[in-house]
């Protein structure tokens, strides 16, 4: 096997035949067989499978956009769950952008934050308020709701908002180290969530309980988003922006303050870092993602309440980071599509499986063991195994590994060899 | 020319004094020593020059001006260095990364240049990886640079720290007990690497070590604390003979018996 395996490692060719064949054969039985979730899931694993063959990243990148934007929408629009299928890809991708925002404030800067879906709900509001007439309530000027078209600044909009938010929960927070400060940022999570619950008195400014409806959807040149297939593309378009973004700042000067503020908070001082700015940076960045799709979310559910922004959002959140590997962005991707899915299909699928039996009278679950009554249960099942077996995540962070021709000198060295020479004179003299 | 004057330096832990009014000044370009017995109060010491503590009264100032009241890492952004008597290394992170870390406040990208990746931020990591690369060369790690700093051994991650502490480029470079854990050959390997620094890169050092044979052969300059106090200083043949000295390492009497 071991064998067998470093072959096709290898051969370059062979594997695109092989990442071809795959792509090919899933790309078939999903566009053939419309109600198949196995063959949708398998053409998304092809991903998985493409980021570990060897080839460039320049290549990878091509393939797996040629797969998410062309082959992936393509194959499932021929039946009537297309809307469906991209329902669940466009969630994973929002998912997968809030995971890799708080994979940089846990995963690399190593604050443990339980409140993270506040800024998911700020966003969310930023935009659900002023795309309803909900804004008219309070604001002095202007005719609200806002056009379609303003969704488009709306994005940076939210983006900033989130990111103000971190930073100010940020400047009380982290005065207090790890338990505590999971501890303050969970409360943070459940004040913004009780904020928006009752900010309907004395002003109406989040419409309470009720929540916000009829979102106006976003427009461009005159057309309306309205459909799951549609917002798939801006998800994937504002995803792509976020990993590359993650990528680059990861091994950037800025990142390597963030993982030197994680591994030894007084060594990084001792190395000049500012530490209240650097967590603030970290806060800030992870927030904005969030904010991002949490105006995305807004306009696709077009309908904005506080029941969405639940502590158990942001503990599914730590969960997909902690499954795929903190601070591994591969594997906190891998952890988000996984346990999006998980949720949104495969307990369901499983559900809708298990009444049928009981329909037909094969077997009888009763109501209270429905899988997707379990969601808390499979999680905690899943967490304890991974903490037992594999506490790195399933893809573990890689450290970069350098190019030592890149790095040996050909212009001399630190200090010239003459000085060098004249050095250890001194030191004999010394003696 | 003195380049760090300490001036009735104190630190009280509520009732346990730490440190009382030391008075010491470290010629520039000189190697100087701390010494004392165990619990004397040199890290305490050490930990208010970098900002660490802040001194409950008393001066420090570098090139005469103050750093008392800065944070850790203003003081470094001063041209102060340090190492650790426990190694504070970034264990999860490549031996040539932690000397980048060092080199924070020499770095300028920003957030939006490095995001939108600008050919300036490009060129500064490269540079950056290559100047990393030659620290290492320097200290004679080179060989683990793509090693996460937590596999190296023992000796290897002291001198770590100290390629680490250089990238700051600082004007003082403290090591707060270098030589401790290494063997013999080591520690000359060490003895060395610290006079060349002195040489080659202007640096001022002051150091704390238990290993006397290294003190004495080094600095030209000893400091001895005992019990928080500065009780006796001067060149290594004044140290040797300093009754009060024997007495804080050997006991009272010891002093007699000696001499």
């Amino acid at each position: 096997m071991k064998n067998w395996l470093s072959t096709i490692q290898q051969n370059k060719r062979l594997q695109a035949i092989i990442i071809g064949l795959y792509i090919v054969v899933t790309f078939l039985s999903l566009y053939l067989a419309q109600k198949s979730v196995v063959a949708f899931l398998l053409l998304l694993s092809s991903l998985l499978l493409l980021y570990f063959t060897t080839f460039s990243n320049r290549v990878k990148w091509l393939i797996g956009g040629f797969v998410l934007v062309v082959l992936l929408p393509f194959a499932a629009s021929q039946g009537e769950a297309y809307q469906s299928y991209m329902e669940v890809a466009t969630l994973v991708g929002i998912y997968i952008a809030m995971a890799l925002g708080l994979n940089i404030v846990v995963g690399l800067a190593g604050l443990l934050d339980l409140g993270f879906v506040a800024f998911f709900a700020l966003g969310a509001y930023t935009y659900g308020i002023f795309a309803t007439s909900q804004a008219n309530n309070f604001m002095p000027f202007g005719q609200y709701p806002l056009s379609g078209e303003s969704f488009w600044v709306f994005i940076f909009i939210g983006c900033l908002v989130a990111a103000l938010f971190g930073v100010l929960l940020g400047i009380p927070v982290l005065r207090v180290k790890g338990d505590y400060l999971a501890i303050v940022t969970l409360g943070f999570g459940e004040i913004i969530r009780i904020i928006f619950n009752n900010l309907d008195k004395p002003v109406n400014i989040t419409n309470g309980a009720m929540g916000l409806a009829s979102v106006q959807p976003p427009r461009l040149f005159g057309i309306d988003f309205m459909y799951p297939s549609q917002f798939y593309y801006i998800v994937l378009v504002i995803l792509i922006a976020v990993i590359f973004a993650v990528r680059r700042l990861e091994f950037s000067k800025i990142g390597r303050a963030w993982k030197a503020v994680r591994e030894n908070e007084i060594a990084a001082q001792a190395m000049g870092i500012h530490l209240v700015r650097t967590k603030l940076m970290a806060f800030a960045v992870g927030a904005s993602f969030s904010g991002m799709m949490g105006v995305v979310f807004a306009a696709k559910q077009t309908f904005v309440d506080p029941t969405s922004f639940t502590l158990l959002e942001s503990i599914t959140i730590l969960v997909m980071v902690i499954l795929g590997g903190m601070g591994s962005v591969p594997g906190v991707i891998l952890g988000a599509a996984l346990v999006t899915i998980l949720n949104l299909q495969v307990l369901t699928e499983l559900t809708n499986w298990l009444n049928q039996l009981s329909l037909n009278g094969v077997i009888n679950v009763p109501d209270a063991l429905s899988p997707a009554k379990m969601q808390r249960f499979i999680f905690g099942i899943i967490l304890i195994f991974f903490a037992l077996y594999r506490p790195q995540g399933l893809l573990p962070a890689k450290n970069p590994a350098f190019d030592e021709d890149e790095l040996k000198n050909t212009e001399g060295n630190l200090v010239n060899t003459s000085v060098q020479k004249e050095a250890t004179q001194h030191v004999h003299l010394d003696r | 020319m003195s380049i760090l004057t300490v001036k009735n330096l104190t630190k009280q832990f509520g009732g346990l004094v730490a440190n009382s009014n030391i008075n010491m000044e470290v010629q520039k370009g000189s190697i100087t020593a701390v010494i004392g017995p165990n619990g004397a109060g040199k890290t305490t010491f050490f930990n208010m020059v970098t900002g660490v503590y802040q001194p409950t009264s008393g001066e420090i100032l570098l090139n005469n001006e103050s750093i008392v009241g800065l944070k850790p890492h203003q003081v470094t952004k001063k041209g102060i260095a340090r190492t650790f008597q426990n190694i504070r290394l970034f264990g999860a992170i490549t031996v040539l990364e932690n000397v980048m870390i060092g080199m924070h406040n020499h770095l300028h990208g920003g957030l939006f240049s490095t995001i939108l990746n600008l050919p300036r931020v490009r060129k500064e990591e490269k540079e950056a990886r290559k100047e990393a690369y030659r620290l290492l060369e320097y200290v004679g790690l080179e060989s683990f640079f793509n090693e996460e700093a937590r596999n190296l051994p023992y000796g290897a991650q002291r001198k770590l720290e100290i390629a680490r502490a250089l990238a700051t480029k600082p004007k003082v470079l403290l090591l707060d007990e270098p030589a401790a854990g290494m063997n013999p050959k080591e520690t000359s390997e060490l003895t060395k690497l610290i006079y060349n620094m002195r040489a080659e890169l202007d640096l001022t050092i002051v150091l704390i070590e238990h290993d006397m044979k290294l003190v004495m052969e080094i600095s030209e300059h000893i400091v001895v604390l005992d019990h928080g106090e500065k009780i006796a200083e001067g060149t290594p043949d004044e140290i040797r003979n300093n009754e009060k000295v024997i007495e804080a390492y050997l006991g009272k009497g010891a002093a007699t018996t000696a001499s």
